[in-house]
């Protein structure tokens, strides 16, 4: 997994609650048996029109989103379906966080598995972030992992919680299976002291 | 309950880090563990335990004639990689085939692999289904069931916990399913994100195995990734004689007995609710906590004060082309499925026929009913109930998630109306421009005959 330490990134909005798994990678794309490629998909129905072209309507069809790295959206984002398709679509995307009030359980620790950074940030933080977005053309927000701040250029400095080992993990690359495989001796004893042969 | 069965697998925890939690049961399916098991070649792992893990393919599989070759070649592909996977790594697999194939939530506790006491995963939120026997069981990701498939343990963080008790009666023609969705109504949609929730309560007690299933499979609707029901002689009833249930069965029952939560337990967060207050359900916007009674109004962005709320909920009802104010009684549909793991148990399908019986679906109306398992199917046609639908004008499937998640060829088309028995209300879910409306299987079954929302509570039985 590629490690996340700092990273900037142009930030797109996306004006939604309970923005759910569904919309960010719809069905008809979990056929598929690789990991890579879902990017083309992300968010398909409200993306495109029946007819395969953009719809301009769209949040990340702005012009002056392309490129956006750092998405925000309003609360519980990510809701519903299990399917890790949903991070591995915004993450081939090129989004490289995630901000918003709160997560759903699953996608937010989905995310991790995948070195997308979920940032929980308060309503009216969130809400100051949508504000400045609006009125600063190509707005920028720097992510630095270390020291668990979202900042800006216009003086925003805000701190998030994220787990002491989740971060540890994201800021080095650690892959989860390698880490648990450390402790497999544990495993072992557990499964003689249950009688699982 | 909980504490006991969590402290009862942790492998190994230290301070500040997610505990190293022991998996008794992994069930499988194709659509979220193609990638895990490409993970574990690409790294040279094993399966830790096979025998460990079950799999069957449900989400893509036609529901029409299984003797021809499924029409998708993608499809195909994923349920073919499944089979290959299983072979590779030698994992059980209920094949197409197979007369237990169906939704891997309804075949584990029917062929008995589900017990009390078990921690349960699969790559599919609605693993909080097994919940219900007093298992802790909740849905993960594929890099999860990669990690499951290698260590059979998992990385988990504590989960608050949360009772939420319904004490009294439900009315006649009130069901499980009415009852989950006014809790999630009340909760919201992440009212239990980072709970596990445990339904108790008289009403609770009174529920059937199947019914509770059907609380507790839409535990993550609200958020909550688990939701537990305490095991007790309904569950060990419902268990004794099944194919996987424990051979010196009584000795597990009586460790079953020792699982319900201790007197003064206490929880996080305690709710309590009268089961007299619940009337049937029917949602109406885009998540399933945007949901009200069937005699009350659509609402109006302004009966919310939150502005989120109010913004979600305009844009819901410009999705589901509702205008507020209106009666559900007065609203048309053109579709109505009756399935999913949520609602495709052979009770669900006794309760849906009653109703049908000696009627006519609604001409405007488009009706299909899919069984969740093989077993189920075969149980309905031996009591009858597939001719029972067949000639009030329903299809009649093969079991699988069809239309819950329209994956296979069976979706709605842009605009259409549908009465489901399944679990989401998302926009597109049911496919592109599809509008869901969230009921009991009994509601569902009316609305195909009246063509309409219709209060079961007045229904003329003819049966």
């Amino acid at each position: 997994m590629e490690p996340f330490t700092v990273h900037t990134g142009l930030v797109a909005t996306m004006d939604r609650a309970n923005v759910d798994t569904d919309q960010i990678i719809p069905k008809q794309f979990l056929k598929r048996i690789e990991r890579t490629g879902f990017g083309q998909f992300l968010f398909f129905d409200w993306r495109f029109k029946d007819d395969g072209s953009d719809n301009p309507e769209f949040e990340l069809n702005q012009p002056a989103v392309k490129g956006a790295t750092v998405l925000v959206a309003r609360r519980n984002f990510g809701s519903g379906s299990s399917r890790e398709h949903a991070v591995w679509a915004l993450s081939d995307y090129g989004f490289r966080a995630v901000l918003a009030p709160s997560f759903a359980d699953i996608f937010y620790s989905n995310c991790f598995k995948n070195g997308l950074l979920p940032i929980p940030l308060s309503e009216s933080v969130i809400e100051k972030i949508f504000t400045r977005q609006k009125s600063t053309p190509g707005y920028k927000l720097t992510v630095d992992l270390e020291k668990r701040l979202v900042s800006d250029s216009l003086g925003l400095c805000e701190s998030f919680t994220i787990e002491p080992s989740r971060q540890y993990n994201l800021l080095h690359g650690l892959d989860d299976i390698g880490l648990t495989l450390k402790n497999e001796d544990k495993i072992t004893a557990y499964e003689k002291a249950h009688g699982i042969a | 309950m909980f504490q006991k069965i969590w402290d009862k697998h942790v492998v190994f925890s230290e301070p500040g880090k997610p505990t190293i939690l022991y998996i008794d049961l992994q069930l499988v399916h194709e659509v979220t563990s193609a990638q895990a098991f490409e993970g574990l070649r690409l790294a040279g792992r094993k399966v830790r335990r096979p025998e460990r893990t079950i799999a069957t393919p449900d989400h893509n599989v036609p529901t029409t004639d299984r003797s021809l070759p499924i029409a998708d070649q993608i499809s195909r592909q994923q349920v073919d990689t499944l089979r290959k996977n299983c072979e590779e790594f030698g994992i059980r697999l209920y094949d197409l085939h197979d007369p237990h194939q169906g939704i891997v939530h309804i075949i584990g506790p029917e062929l008995g692999y589900t017990q009390p006491g078990m921690t349960i995963v699969c790559g599919d939120s609605h693993t909080a289904t097994h919940g219900a026997f007093g298992s802790l069981a909740f849905g993960i990701g594929t890099s999860e069931v990669e990690h499951v498939l290698a260590t059979q343990t998992l990385l988990q963080f504590k989960p608050k916990t949360m009772e939420l008790r319904v004490d009294g009666n439900l009315a006649h023609g009130v069901t499980a399913k009415d009852l989950i969705l006014y809790l999630i109504g009340k909760l919201t949609t992440a009212g239990g994100t980072g709970y596990v929730l445990e339904y108790t309560g008289e009403v609770v007690r009174r529920l059937s195995m199947e019914e509770r299933m059907t609380v507790c499979n839409m535990s993550i609707e609200a958020g909550a990734r688990a939701g537990m029901i305490a095991p007790d002689e309904t569950t060990i009833d419902y268990l004794r004689g099944r194919p996987f249930s424990p051979q010196n069965f009584d000795e597990a029952a009586a460790q079953w007995r020792l699982l319900p939560s201790d007197a003064g337990a206490t929880y996080d967060v305690v709710k309590t609710f009268r089961g007299e207050d619940i009337q049937p359900q029917v949602t109406w916007g885009t998540n399933p906590g945007q949901v009200i009674s069937i005699g009350d109004k659509i609402p109006n962005p302004t009966d919310f004060s939150d502005p989120t709320e109010q913004k979600s909920t305009a844009q819901a009802l410009e999705y589901m082309g509702l205008r507020s104010g209106t009666l559900l009684s007065d609203v048309e549909l053109q579709r109505v499925f009756i399935g999913s793991c949520t609602n495709a148990r052979i009770e669900d399908l006794r309760a849906a026929a009653k109703v049908v019986k000696g009627y006519r679906v609604n001409n405007k109306v488009h009706a299909m009913v899919v069984p969740g398992s093989g077993l189920v199917k075969r149980q309905a046609e031996k009591e009858g109930l597939d001719a029972i639908f067949k000639e009030a004008g329903f299809e009649w499937r093969e079991a699988g998630c069809s239309m819950c998640l329209a994956m296979n060829p069976d979706r709605l088309e842009p605009g259409e109306r549908c009465a489901s028995t399944s679990n989401r209300n998302f926009e597109g879910r049911q496919g592109k421009g599809g509008r869901t409306h969230l009921v009991s299987p009994a509601m569902a079954a009316a609305a195909a005959l009246t063509g309409r929302f219709t209060d079961i509570r007045h229904w003329n039985y003819k049966a």
